[in-house]
Formats: C-alpha cells, structure tokens, sequence
C-alpha cells in the first residue's frame, strides 16, 4: 500500500496536521462518488428499475459494513445522517427531551464540544432537566471514580465524548456503561474522534447511542452515523418528515411511519457520499484499525520526544496515546504560530476547538493542535520540528 | 518600505501597543470585534466630540497583526474629524485590497501593504478598522 499513491492530497507539498477536524480522502473515495453519479445516478427506494435496486443494494451493504465496524447487532440499529452534529441532535431532541423530567441529571464535562453541548443546554432548558459537569483530573481526564462520585438516584443520562478533540484523552466508556446501567441511566457517546482512529465495539463497550462522521474517516462530507441499541434507537422521534420515511398517510392526517432506519432518513439521502464512506471503510479495514492506533501512538511518540527537547514548547497532553498533541509556543500567541506554519506549508489548527467551556479548566483559551492520521510520516515530522526550531517564530509570522 | 522595516514596525506595535486598555468612562462608545474566522477578540472604545475623534482605546486577546494594527489605528485617526477619518478607512482597505490608495495619508499602517500575501491575515488586518466603522456607524 502507497498512501502517496492512494491519496492525491499527499502529492502536494502540504504538510497536513488537521486530521481531527477532518482527514484527506484516498482515490477509491473519490472514484465510488463519481462512480454513483456517472453510472447508476439514480435514487433510492425506487426498486422498478435496475440501477435503483443497484443504488438499494449498495446502500444496504455499507449500512452492514458500518455495523460490522462497530459491531452492531443488526444493520437496522445504523442510521444515516449528515454528520455527528446532526446525529447528536437527533438523539438529543428527538429522544432525550421526551425522556428526561424536570430535576433529572444529564451528566457531561467541561471539554465537549458544542455539537454536544448545546443541544444539550436547549433541552435542559425545555425539560427543566439540569446540565451537571463531572470533575476532570488536573490533567483534564477524566477518571471512573469522578464519574461514579457525580451520580446520584436523579442522574438519566450520561453524554460525553469518547475521546476528546482538544487534548485527546481516552474515557473509559465500557466501564462508565456497565456502572451507568446498574443504575438505570442512558449513555450517548460521541465517537467523532474515536471511530476513526481505534477500535471501538458497541456491544462489548455496551453503548446505548454513538455518533460518527464519515469525513473525518477518510470518508466524504455530508455523511455520518447515528447507531442505537434497537430498543431506544425505536424510541427516538424522527426530527424531519417527509419522503422514505413514512409508510402509509391519508387526507385524515392518519400517518404511519416505516421501521428503522428508514424511519429516521427521510427525504433523498446523500447517496453518493454514503457510498463513498463505504469504499472508506474498506479501506481502514483493509490496513486495520489497530495498526491505525499503533502507527499514530508511534507517530506522537517521536514527534512528542522531539518538541520536548526544542525550547520554549509547551505540550499540554505529552502523556496521552493518540495522535493528538495540543501546544503553544511560549510567547507567541497560538494564531501567529499557525500563520507561521502556514508560511512553511504545515496546516494546525489554532484555537479553542469548538470545546469553549474549556478553558475555563484549561486556565489558556487558545492552543495550537497538531492531529495526525497514519498515513503522516516521520519526514513531516522532522519538517515541523524543524520549522519548530526557530527564535523569531513571531517576526517571521508576519 | 523595506520588509524588515514592515515587521518591525508591527512588531513593536505588538509588543508596546498605544492607547491599549479600556477606561471606564460612559462617554467613549464601545463595540467588541470578535472575529468569525479567527480567535482575534478585542474590544474598541471611541470618544467623539463635536464630529472629532478625540480619543480611542482597544484592549483584547488578538494575534500580532491585529494587535498591532490597532495600535496603528489609535494614533492615526486621533484628533481627526470623521469625515477624515473615514477617507482613512476607506483608503486602508484600499491597501489591503490591492486597490490604488494615498499612501501619504496611511503613515506606518502602510507596513501591512503586503499582507494580501497573506490571505488569512487580511481579516486580522482589518479588525479595528472595522471596529471604527462600527463604533461610526453607530453615531450617525
């Protein structure tokens, strides 16, 4: 495999670091999308003819392929959606608001990102229901026992990422689960930055709801994943109507919707884009997610040891196991230093990452992240480091 | 201008920035700049008299070319009647839009004529002069 070969972005001269925000696209990607449009571009649900059946049937297939990635127990308990901010907000008002009462508890942390949030503060506020934060470790993990010590007989729901986006710590989700459902409570986890980057098991984890985006898995924008265990998934209130969704209607207003997933999908999905993410999903499994985890824990590992040797770096998450290293150069405020990197062709990303209330606990407001992916090389590395290596960061800035 | 000129130029304003912190005084309109695009957040305070800028403040969390250009900004409309600092306004963006403008008129702001070579950094250029006009717009 030649990731120089499979992904046209990385013949450019740019040294991209963003792979938390979104990750580059390889050509099997890119050929399926124009595939759809150039040889079957028909819709879905249109069985009379061939290339609808061709379009159901690819459909149907990717739909088991993201089960078998999460290892969901059926196929219907994957819901297609636009991304993981539409998936959150589709369990979280679609579900949540008609599940919780005023007083009940949602737990969550300060380090979430907005996607999460604030769906979560509209229906605390609609249901009286009341928005809690779990004590973070002075490192900002967060550890079981803070979990265990935040609930009481009022907590319903648990809602968190499972890692995060700006320092990238790893939750224990499988044992936050198991403690969450000895005590009655709902567990939403965001999966953004999970999936794509280790193995993550809803039915060992025993999940109740994850969310996904497809862009941010070598997959097209405009597509993710909402998945449910079937007997809430079954619960949650389809936010939009119309087409694909419903069964049966009348002039009397008697409406019947269709099963699941179909009953959450309605109107024309992004057809082309799921079936890209398909071609994606291939191709991750066809390296492995775990070499996928163990490449970017090498990656950080050399790119880590090098920062802590330069001056004047401060890296606030050395110690955690992925692929995210969240810094600052000492003195030069975190958007110099990425119009810097820029200069030299190096894409970070500075600010507060779409997880404001952080800084609250961060005691910064704005970090430079590099996040990279596995097909990021030693070589870039060393050309950040080297870039890294410079007094006047500032004045060249400029 | 020389380049190293430029960068010095900002470079002080960045490090020693004029007229930087707020006062608490209800005369001066206020208005916070903080940008869509960017982390740049500064808030801007003007005091207007008789169709006369007579004094402006900034304060913030801003990147060094916004910090600095508000700086610039402070002591180049100071004393100036609206109708000239508007001209000066609109004769800035001139300069940073690749426009025909009256360098003369611009004074060391003219160190940032080359940041349209840096696209993402025009916006952080502009801030406080979009923070005037603001403050401007709303004294009408």
């Amino acid at each position: 495999m030649s990731f120089k070969e499979d992904f046209p972005m990385l013949k450019s001269d740019i040294i991209y670091f963003d792979n938390c925000a979104t990750t580059l696209k390889p050509n099997s990607v890119i050929d399926e999308i124009s595939n759809y449009y150039k040889n079957y571009s028909a819709n879905a649900h249109r069985g009379d003819y061939d290339i609808s059946r061709v379009v159901d049937e690819k459909l149907l297939e990717v739909r088991e392929k993201v089960g078998r990635f999460i290892n969901s127990k059926s196929a219907d308990e994957i819901v297609f959606t636009s991304g993981t901010t539409e998936s959150l907000n589709l369990v979280i008002k679609g579900f949540f608001e008609d599940y919780l009462k005023a007083n009940d508890e949602i737990l969550t942390t300060k380090a979430e990102h907005a996607s999460l949030i604030l769906p979560l503060f509209e229906i605390a506020k609609k249901t009286n229901a009341k928005v809690k934060y779990i004590d973070l470790k002075d490192d900002l993990t967060l550890t079981m026992e803070n979990v265990v010590k935040s609930v009481n007989k009022n907590t319903k729901v648990i809602a968190l990422s499972h890692i995060t986006n700006v320092i990238g710590d790893v939750r224990p989700i499988k044992e936050i689960c198991k403690y969450a459902h000895e005590h009655g409570i709902i567990v939403l986890i965001d999966g953004a930055q999970s999936v794509p980057h280790e193995k993550v098991d809803v039915n060992d984890m025993d999940i109740d709801f994850l969310t996904f985006s497809a862009h941010k898995m070598l997959g097209p924008t405009g597509v993710g994943v909402l998945y449910g265990k079937e007997k809430y998934l079954s619960k949650v209130k389809p936010l939009i109507l119309g087409g694909g969704m419903n069964a049966f209607f009348d002039s009397l207003m008697n409406v019947e919707y269709k099963d699941l997933p179909e009953k959450l999908e309605a109107g024309t999905q992004n057809l082309s884009g799921i079936l890209g993410f398909g071609k994606a999903l291939d191709y991750i499994n066809e390296i492995g997610i775990d070499n996928i985890h163990k490449k970017e824990v090498e990656l950080k590992k050399y790119m880590v040891d090098k920062m802590s040797k330069l001056k004047n770096i401060i890296i606030y998450n050395k110690d955690i196991e992925n692929g995210i290293i969240t810094f600052n150069v000492d003195g030069v405020f975190a958007q110099d230093v990425a119009a810097y990197l820029n200069k030299k062709k190096i894409c970070v990303r500075v600010g507060n990452h779409c997880a404001k209330i952080l800084s609250e606990v961060l005691g910064v407001k704005n970090t430079c992240r590099a996040s990279l992916y596995f097909y990021n090389t030693k070589e870039e590395i060393d050309k950040f480091i080297e870039a890294l290596d410079n007094d006047n960061i500032l004045y060249e800035s400029l | 201008m020389d380049e190293n000129l430029k960068r010095s130029i900002m470079i002080e304003h960045y490090q020693n920035p004029l007229n930087r912190g707020l006062v608490n005084d209800d005369s001066y309109k206020k208005v916070n700049m903080n940008s869509k695009s960017c982390i740049d957040n500064l808030d801007y305070q003007v005091k207007i008299e008789n169709d006369v800028i007579k004094d402006v403040k900034f304060d913030g969390e801003a990147c060094a070319i916004s910090t600095s250009s508000s700086s610039i900004m402070t002591e180049l409309v100071k004393g100036k009647t609206i109708k000239e600092v508007e001209n000066i306004i609109e004769n800035y963006e001139n300069m940073i839009n690749e426009k025909p403008y009256d360098k003369e008129l611009l004074k060391e702001a003219n160190c940032y004529d080359e940041i349209y070579k840096q696209p993402n950094r025009k916006k952080c250029a502009l801030l406080p002069y979009e923070g005037l006009k603001k403050i401007l717009e709303e004294n009408k």
